[in-house]
């Protein structure tokens, strides 16, 4: 297990080295720059501009500049915001469980829901439970995330009042953040309702955001278990006399997981592109809008080390994941 | 660290405590739902109106201050002054008595004097200020203002007296000092962050005179302050103000609506109808300091002869425009700058609508099957809703007088980049909202010839109006400057390097319970003087 892991973790490394090229490149390539965007209509001269331009060292071939971040990163240091004139890696930290929290309870109620779903569609195929679970799945990764969050929220909050229309917690609440998880904060803060006041802000932006996966989930689940189902082992089992839930859950279900696991790590990179959207219109303070901002801000250092923060995350996972392969299929680990 | 926040949170909650007490009744706490995050709270760092909202507006005063929601100008820290007969020397009394914010983190020894104005002008001026650098030191209003040549310097005469000597006359230096990036901070909470140091903390966690004192950030969520127990003005009549961070306009309508927040700015136009008949919500509207304009490149052919670009003005339906794009919010343009601005002069014929006249009058010009450009603003601004649309809308005019327009786009700062180009082709919709409530801050930012490459889309320099514009500047006498630029907006309609579309109406919502809440014609959100019933 350990060679196995060992393995992974080499290939990690280059594909990160190679993020970091990606990271410093891409913002470079969209047009305009920060100095122009401060400046506004109002516009300065070519002087000034070449000035500002040369303080904060981007007039410096851009090799170079490559070659100075690499050696900022090799320090542990992701630079300061240009914009805020914070560091990036404080900023990013101060966000980051704000969108963790938010997926993680969208994937949560993604797996929850679409699990079961699937594996119910599977063993009822062709039936009207699994037609309409495909059909609300086909409908559930079609619907853009800005419109659905919207929809909910005229509904829920606007017409029936039942959950609270944006923002983490009701401003009644003011205390220190102390891990940045909300829901963790509020039961430490010891204020009565606080904890209430949270979990219900977390409903529809978790539904919103995890729409999305629930759909890839119950599809991905349903394909899985028909072709596991079909196997001969499958009916093998059904011959010696088990019951259905102990052929789906414990013989089915395990090699049916591989595919659906895939999905699932994929599902974070998905999950924070749907963030960005989802905090927006949540006003959800993640690192999501935190990255859009700093786009349309053209806040280099800023794009650059959320760019790697989040390619570094998003590896992780893909890395947990593969181990987890490793774990429920041994023969991956020894085939590999 | 762990220990200051504690102490900030302890704080607050004592402060809402003790006034709940002392007044009786539960405190007074007003959500205003912010379109976005504050860049920083040194407002001498950034040009966005969010920061300005955030931190200038509430924490800050300046040395003359504009009367709120009007354009008047009116004494701030600075009780009078005196302007020296060739307009160089302006010499500021200030206010006796004027205390600094105490927070947690800092306790002023003393009240609000002359060391403090030279602290904030110095460190902006002099790039040897030991503050100079702290924070990257880039004050880009004060050097788009040309503050670095136009000030001399600063002297403090005594506590309560500073002179500024200026190289040349400069008759709106008054609202310049009302602006955004001349907020006064405190020279005692420098000297101590120098001291331990950790000067960044001064521009992090800012101390003003202002009505309101910052309390608490949390980066893109929400921004706290208090009230000001002893500001100079009076307490505010609100004791806690939030922002509530919320960059979706129809979101900030919902919560609005729902009574999570109070004022909100910015909403979506296809929301003013039902904000308008919502019994819970006032819908406010007020004409805005701003005009939206289409600035031919007057350096080009054909667009460098005068009869072709009146003859365009004349194929451009402009109340269409008006009634499409701004659905109604907004009144004709005719001259440069809007007609709240002073000196505007209202005797100007506006370029009539009349496509078979312009038709003529191109061919007269010898001007037949053009081509060219319309540049269209990808985002939205106050003086532009849809650019898009707009260019769409003159592409259909000029098609009907024979010119074929391309409609071009670029993503905003690209835009801004490339439409400042002197060999630009096209036409580019641009427009501007006022800093200060003066004739200069449109005539001589976007049209004078020092201008051209840069905010002077029209790559246009007419000597006459040059000359007109530069006088006024140094006249100090208003009546002469009003003449000046009476005369500067004819030689504009006559020359028209812009058709002029609109300047618009800006709305604002606000919920039946807050109390004498008043537009800013700068587009800014000021809570003093706000109530909640």
């Amino acid at each position: 297990m350990f060679v196995y892991f060992l393995k992974k973790l080499i290939v990690v490394l280059p594909t990160f080295f190679g993020v970091t090229l990606v990271a410093f490149v891409f913002i470079r390539t969209l047009p305009g720059d920060p100095v122009m965007l401060m400046a506004g209509e109002r516009g300065m001269s070519e002087e000034r501009h070449a000035e500002l331009m040369a303080e904060m060292g981007f007039d410096k071939p851009v090799l170079v500049q490559y070659g100075l971040y690499l050696k900022q990163l090799a320090g542990g240091d992701f630079g300061t915001s240009i914009i805020t004139k914070q560091p990036v890696l404080k900023e990013f930290a101060a966000l980051f469980p704000a969108t963790v929290e938010l997926s993680l309870f969208a994937m949560i109620i993604a797996v929850f829901f679409g699990l079961p779903a699937g594996m119910i569609a599977a063993t009822r195929r062709g039936s009207a439970f699994d037609h309409t679970v495909m059909t609300g799945a086909l409908a559930g990764y079609s619907m853009p995330i800005f419109w659905w969050g919207l929809l909910l929220i005229i509904f829920f909050s606007g017409i029936l009042g039942w959950t609270p229309v944006s923002g983490r917690i009701s401003l009644l609440y003011y205390f220190e953040p102390v891990t940045g998880f909300m829901l963790i904060d509020s039961l430490l803060s010891g204020q009565a309702g606080a904890f209430s006041s949270a979990m219900s802000h977390l409903i529809l932006p978790s539904i919103v955001l995890g729409t999305i996966p629930l759909a890839v989930i119950a599809r991905q689940t349903r394909s899985a278990m028909l072709e596991v189902l079909s196997e001969d082992y499958v009916r093998t089992a059904r011959a010696k006399g088990l019951g259905p839930l102990r052929v789906i859950g414990l013989h089915a279900l395990r090699n049916a997981m591989i595919p659906v696991i895939t999905v699932i790590g994929l599902q974070v990179g998905v999950l924070f592109a749907g963030a960005i959207l989802t905090e927006t219109i949540f006003s959800w303070p993640g690192i999501g809008k935190w990255m859009v901002d700093s786009i349309f801000r053209r806040d280099y250092p800023a794009v650059q080390g959320g760019l790697l923060l989040i390619a570094a995350i998003v590896m992780i996972v893909n890395l947990v994941v593969d181990l987890l392969y490793g774990l429920i299929n041994p023969q991956i680990r020894h085939t590999d | 660290m762990r220990k200051t926040k504690n102490l900030i949170a302890a704080f607050c909650g004592a402060t809402l405590l003790l006034a709940s007490i002392h007044a009786g009744a539960a405190p007074k706490t007003l959500v205003f739902c912010s379109e976005g995050s504050p860049e920083g709270f040194n407002p001498a760092f950034y040009t966005a109106g969010t920061t300005f909202d955030a931190s200038s507006r509430q924490i800050f005063d300046k040395l003359t201050a504009f009367k709120r929601g009007t354009t008047e100008i009116e004494p701030g820290l600075a009780e009078k002054w005196d302007i020296s007969a060739d307009g160089l020397i302006y010499t500021f009394n200030l206010r006796k008595g004027v205390k600094f914010h105490t927070t947690p983190y800092f306790t002023p020894t003393r009240d609000f004097n002359a060391d403090d104005v030279v602290l904030t002008f110095m460190r902006q001026f002099d790039k040897n200020h030991p503050y100079h650098k702290v924070g990257g030191g880039k004050y880009e209003y004060f050097n788009s203002n040309s503050m670095p040549d136009l000030i001399k310097e600063i002297v403090k005469v005594d506590d309560v007296t500073v002179k500024f000597v200026l190289s040349r006359p400069e008759a709106p230096m008054i609202a310049h000092l009302a602006m955004d990036f001349a907020s006064i901070f405190s020279a005692e909470y420098a000297d101590k962050m120098m001291k331990a140091g950790t000067p960044d903390k001064f521009d992090f966690e800012p101390v003003g005179t202002g009505p309101f004192q910052y309390v608490a950030y949390q980066k893109d969520a929400v921004i706290r302050y208090q009230a000001h127990p002893t500001y100079w003005r009076g307490k505010a009549a609100i004791d806690n103000l939030v922002f509530a961070i919320t960059p979706d306009p129809s979101v900030r309508y919902q919560k609005l609506k729902a009574g999570e927040c109070h004022v909100m700015p910015y909403p979506n136009p296809a929301d003013l109808e039902a904000m308008a008949k919502d019994p819970a919500i006032t819908l406010m509207k007020k004409e805005g300091l701003n005009v939206g304009y289409l600035a031919y490149n007057s350096s080009i052919a054909p667009f460098d002869n005068v009869k072709v670009r009146k003859a365009l003005n004349m194929a451009i339906n402009k109340q269409a425009i008006l009634d499409a794009v701004y659905q109604g919010a907004g009144k004709i343009a005719k001259n440069p700058f809007p007609p709240t601005i002073w000196s505007y002069n209202d005797d100007v014929v506006d370029d009539p609508y009349d496509p078979a006249a312009a038709k003529k009058a191109l061919l007269d010009a010898g001007v037949k099957d053009l081509k060219m450009k319309v540049w269209a603003m990808p985002v939205q601004r106050p003086y532009n809703p849809n650019a898009q649309r707009m260019a769409e809308m003159i592409q259909s005019d000029f098609a009907q007088v024979g010119v074929t327009v391309e409609i071009v786009r670029y993503e905003w700062a690209e835009y801004l980049k490339r439409s400042k180009e002197k060999d630009r082709d096209g036409a580019v919709l641009l427009g501007w909202t006022a800093d200060i409530p003066d004739p200069d801050n449109f005539l001589n930012v976007l049209l004078s010839c020092d201008a051209v490459g840069n905010a002077n889309r029209a790559q246009w320099c007419y000597k006459p109006f040059d000359d007109l514009v530069k006088k006024a500047k140094v006249v100090s006498d208003i009546s002469e400057r009003t003449k000046l630029y009476k005369e500067a907006q004819v030689i504009f309609k006559d020359q028209a390097p812009w058709a002029t579309i609109a300047n618009s109406i800006v709305f604002q919502p606000v919920r039946k319970e807050v109390v004498d809440f008043r537009i800013d014609p700068f587009g800014g959100n000021v809570f003093y003087g706000v109530d909640l019933k």
